[in-house]
């Protein structure tokens, strides 16, 4: 509820102090618009793996400031996506990504609002279906209607 | 000693709301009207305490009492004097004690606003708070006392972490657990309903407006704390999909579906037992927030200083509430009726899609927040799973919803005709999908998810002003007699709602779609561009706040050689936190942008570094946010609840007594 | 009716319970997916001198510790002591001097006890993303391959050091002077 308390590192992770600051550092420089955007993607789905919960691109920690630089560095050196979050994936695992990989233990994961739309218009579609067929139930078509009014208007004209 | 007192009056109340929980449903089972009516005094008695308990803990702050280790953690003397107060909640102690006093006033609340419920209902509503109540205070008093002493005291605090030092602080968690306290009423009318075996359309009568206030409310609460995220902190976001904030989105959603779901139930005697589920799931799910918050069992910006210990009981409440709701679920609900037919296309089954949505992105949310825990907790692997996850499933969840915000209002109860509807809106459909269209066009990019998501917001407003102007129309009226109809409460408000949730999205879209976002490094003098607007770095200079000082930096704004505005980005440093420079950023508001400036590090020499934001529509979130608590404020003032319930307040024991303001209103 | 009330009762138990077994782990025991691997390369300067550079050969040859340590890190000084009994215990330690001044870490080293074989300096954590360091201190185990087969991060105690450590150390040991055997049985 209190918003981004930033990383409030446990005690051994804090170096003299954590700024609590933006990570706003010196610009970036890239070869070409392709290698910004790539940065700018890669940094908002890599996750500062000392923060409580952060991208490295909103951290301000030490860590997070040195992958960003990696990441910058990789990108210039024309490494390309898949191979940045396959080298940060290979020194900090999975946990590393905010966007967790298709694989065996996440597939329920990717799975899942598919699986839970599916029941959920599985489920509209019975009670949908079930009360319109209560609602005919009581009702009578106009022919039994017809049929029910001339047997009352009979039956009154016998008794008269 | 005073500290004392205010321990004290914790324990009264925690005793008053033990008996508040018993007593009347004694009472109920004696059919005893003076044990049933004790609740209402045990309620004021409970509340009585608790604002006591919350005074002195507000006095130790205002005092600086700092042998009480809570006000030692969390302020200090240099703070100003508001900051010293909000410090209150400033933590897990203190923010406690204000969930629990919330709770005591919304009792008190339910207790005052009822006089129309039969008492038996009465009754047993606030036996549940009681209940609700005894759990919260035990919760605080056993393993977050506010008031525990150091020995020896402190000359002078820690000083609130700086972060909270601001005016979002002052607000956002009020209002945010007036919301989810209010879950709390709701809850509390679905257990009587079940208990009393009352689930009528007379109880969803009763609940709807309750439950639309407590939706207001965590409305407001969820804005607010976006918008200081965005606006002080300086993030330039305002929804990160941190676990906490899924937390308050979830209850936030079930509510919603809640709201929605109560007026079938209202108007059509339908989806009854769905209804009361909800109802239950939307405030087990604000205990599951407490206790995701709370106990540290998953990792966030926003976690309390954590404890094993706390979220053991929390973890007990949160079972005490699924497992208890579920018990007598299963021993009520069966008596429940179905309600009223309804046909394929009516506004029932649309309401129902309505409700299938909501609750699936509520699960979404749900599963993407404690998939992570799962694995964990069967040694599957350590992943995470953050905001790419949730925007693609979050958003294609949402887009048929906004379809059915224009559609619902406008198609009848119990069965109508699509063509008939399609006749109805085919212009609002037409001048949508232009707009649409073409909206992005003026911006820039056109790309197709953002276009749709126009769509459907120019859907959403001209549909309701359609059905406004219907209303106005329809009526063989003078114009003031029509307006008064039209203005009924909780149909004006439900369109002010929805046309609030078509600015929001717009909003998103755009910001989303055509934010600008750059890095760059001036020193005084020199100037850089950003989405069409230069940007001048006049001057440095050092500022002193009552406990902080500062790097000012003034920028000059311009568009094509006018001067737009003037920012002033600061980094602060606080006395009592100088190793942690906060961000105070600086904006310039427009109708259709933000235009904003965080000031970073000092780089070599006089340049610093900064982060320039371009904020296409950032207003109408806001202003969007204010419709949609507004219209769910007209919505749940509506008189016609209070009428509503004064007719069947006519039990047997108790005569109606000449009514006077009852008899004059119909 | 009763089978449906019994699925919910059972989704209602299997949460509960998750959150429980939830709040024995702890969130922030991070993943180490770098055990198994061998040691990553890297090209550091020597704290000590500057003119001689160190690489990952110079961490490999025989079971070791590789520790990662700075002087503004606080539980790095707290833990120092063990890794001093560790040393005088014939326990070779190669360490990554983090994100530090080389001015301050040896001055630091030269009032006090110094347990590092070799030390390398890495000022600006490039070797830190390299071997996957969340933050200081941080111990890897070595085998005489190079083969990083164990890593804490946060400081090293005592119970840690009796329970996981020594007995790995021992058995790495034990394994390598097999292998060493093997090789030197195999030819004849």
């Amino acid at each position: 509820m209190i918003p981004r308390l930033f990383c409030l590192l446990l005690a051994w992770l804090l170096p003299a102090g954590l700024a609590m600051a933006l990570a706003i550092g010196q610009p970036l420089e890239f070869a070409s618009e392709a290698q910004q955007r790539q940065y700018d993607t890669l940094v908002r789905e890599l996750r500062c793996t000392v923060c409580q919960s952060e991208t490295i691109h909103e951290s301000n920690a030490e860590l997070a400031a040195d992958m960003r630089r990696r990441v910058h560095a990789m990108t210039l050196a024309g490494h390309d996506a898949d191979a940045i979050v396959a080298f940060m994936v290979q020194r900090y695992g999975d946990y590393v990504r905010y966007r967790p990989p298709l694989q065996v233990n996440t597939w329920l994961l990717w799975a899942s609002p598919f699986l839970l739309m599916l029941g959920g218009v599985l489920v509209w579609w019975r009670i949908v279906v079930g009360r319109r067929s209560m609602a005919e139930r009581p009702g009578f078509t106009a022919q039994e209607r017809a049929m029910l009014d001339r047997l009352r208007q009979a039956d009154e004209l016998r008794r008269s | 000693m005073v500290a004392e007192l205010g321990n004290f009056a914790l324990v009264l109340a925690l005793c008053l709301a033990l008996a508040q929980s018993i007593l009347p449903l004694v009472g109920v089972r004696l059919d005893d009207a003076r044990l049933m009516r004790s609740a209402r005094f045990l309620a004021s008695g409970q509340f009585v305490f608790l604002s006591l308990s919350f005074a002195v803990l507000a006095w130790a702050f205002v005092a600086g009492d700092f042998t009480v280790r809570y006000v030692a953690g969390h302020s200090s003397l240099d703070q100003p004097l508001l900051y010293r107060f909000t410090a209150v909640w400033g933590g897990h102690e203190g923010s406690l004690l204000l969930w629990v006093l919330l709770l005591g006033a919304w009792g008190v609340a339910v207790a005052g606003f009822s006089d129309s419920l039969p008492r038996e209902m009465l009754a047993r509503v606030l036996a549940v708070l009681g209940m609700v109540g005894v759990g919260f205070i035990a919760f605080t008093l056993f393993t977050s006392n506010p008031f525990e002493r150091i020995v020896p005291g402190l000359q002078d605090g820690r000083g609130m972490n700086p972060l909270l030092q601001d005016p979002g602080m002052i607000l956002h968690p009020p209002l945010l657990y007036m919301g989810y306290v209010g879950t709390a009423v709701v809850f509390a009318f679905a257990m009587a309903a079940l208990l009393g075996g009352r689930l009528d359309a007379a109880w969803a009568r009763w609940s709807r407006p309750w439950t639309t206030l407590a939706w207001v409310f965590l409305t407001l609460g969820i804005a607010v704390g976006a918008w200081w995220a965005y606006y002080e902190l300086g993030w330039g976001g305002w929804w990160f999909w941190d676990p906490v904030e899924n937390a308050s989105l979830l209850p936030w959603l079930t509510a919603t579906a809640l709201m929605h779901s109560l007026a079938v139930a209202e108007k059509r005697g339908g989806f009854k037992v769905w209804t009361l589920l909800l109802a239950i799931v939307t405030f087990a799910l604000t205990v599951l927030g407490a206790f995701i918050v709370r106990s540290g069992v998953i990792t966030s910006v926003h976690a309390f200083a954590t404890d094993p210990e706390r979220g053991v009981f929390l973890l007990g409440l949160l079972s005490v509430t699924l497992l208890g709701s579920l018990i007598v679920y299963t021993w009520r609900a069966p008596r429940v009726g179905l309600g009223g037919a309804f046909a394929g296309y009516s506004r029932e089954s649309l309401l129902l899609a309505n409700n299938v949505l909501l609750t699936v992105a509520c699960a979404a949310v749900f599963i993407g927040t404690l998939y992570p825990l799962a694995l964990d907790a069967f040694g599957l692997g350590k992943i995470s799973v953050g905001p790419p996850y949730f925007d693609a499933v979050f958003a294609p969840l949402m887009l048929p919803l906004l379809l059915l915000v224009g559609l619902g209002p406008a198609v009848a109860w119990k069965q109508a005709n699509p063509g008939e509807t399609f006749r109805q809106l085919r212009w609002a459909l037409l001048i949508s999908v232009v707009a649409g269209g073409l909206w992005p066009l003026a911006l820039g990019a056109w790309r197709p998810m953002t276009a749709l998501a126009l769509m459907l917001a120019t859907w959403i407003v001209i549909t309701a002003l359609q059905d406004i102007r219907k209303r106005l129309g329809s009526a063989r009226q003078p114009l003031p007699v029509r307006l008064r109809k039209v203005m009924r409460p909780s149909f004006l408000g439900m369109h002010l709602a929805h046309m609030g949730l078509a600015l929001v999205v717009v909003a998103i879209a755009m910001v989303n779609t055509y934010e600008v976002e750059r890095d760059v490094r001036l020193a005084p003098g020199q100037s850089a561009s950003a989405a069409g607007f230069d940007f001048t770095l006049q001057r440095m200079e050092r500022m002193r706040g009552p406990n902080w000082e500062a790097d000012q930096a003034v920028v000059q704004v311009a568009r094509d050689g006018h001067a737009v505005a003037r920012l002033t980005p600061q980094r602060r440093y606080y006395d009592t936190h100088a190793g942690m420079p906060m961000n105070q950023a600086s904006l310039d508001r427009a109708p259709t942008r933000d235009v904003y400036v965080s000031l970073g590090e000092r780089l070599d020499g006089d340049a610093w570094s900064f982060r320039l934001y371009y904020k296409p529509y950032m207003a109408w979130m806001w202003f969007g946010a204010i419709l949609l608590a507004l219209g769910g404020l007209l919505a749940a003032c509506d008189k016609r609840y209070r009428l509503a319930g004064h007719r069947v307040t006519r039990t047997p024991h108790e005569p109606v007594a000449a009514r006077p303001r009852e008899v004059a209103s119909r | 009716m009763t089978l449906r009330m019994l699925i919910a009762l059972a989704a209602t138990a299997a949460l509960l319970g998750l959150l429980f077994m939830g709040l024995g782990i702890n969130a922030r025991d991070l993943p180490s997916p770098l055990v198994g691997k061998p040691a990553p390369p890297f090209v550091l300067e020597s704290l000590e001198d500057a003119s001689v550079t160190l690489t990952e050969q110079d961490f490999i040859g025989e079971v070791a510790l590789v520790n990662v340590w700075a002087t503004w890190c606080s539980t790095c000084r707290a833990e120092k002591p063990l890794l001093m009994e560790l040393a005088r215990g014939g326990i070779p330690i190669h360490a990554f001097n983090y994100r530090d001044e080389r001015e301050t870490a040896l001055r630091y080293l030269s009032v006090s006890d110094n347990p590092y074989r070799t030390i390398a300096y890495d000022p600006v954590g490039d070797a830190g993303i390299d071997w996957g360091v969340y933050a200081t201190p941080e111990t890897y185990v070595l085998d005489a391959e190079g083969v990083i087969r164990y890593k804490r991060i946060g400081p090293l105690t005592r119970q840690l050091l009796l329970d996981e450590v020594l007995p790995l150390i021992e058995r790495l040991r034990a394994e390598a002077q097999r292998a060493s055997e093997a090789r030197r049985g195999a030819p004849t």
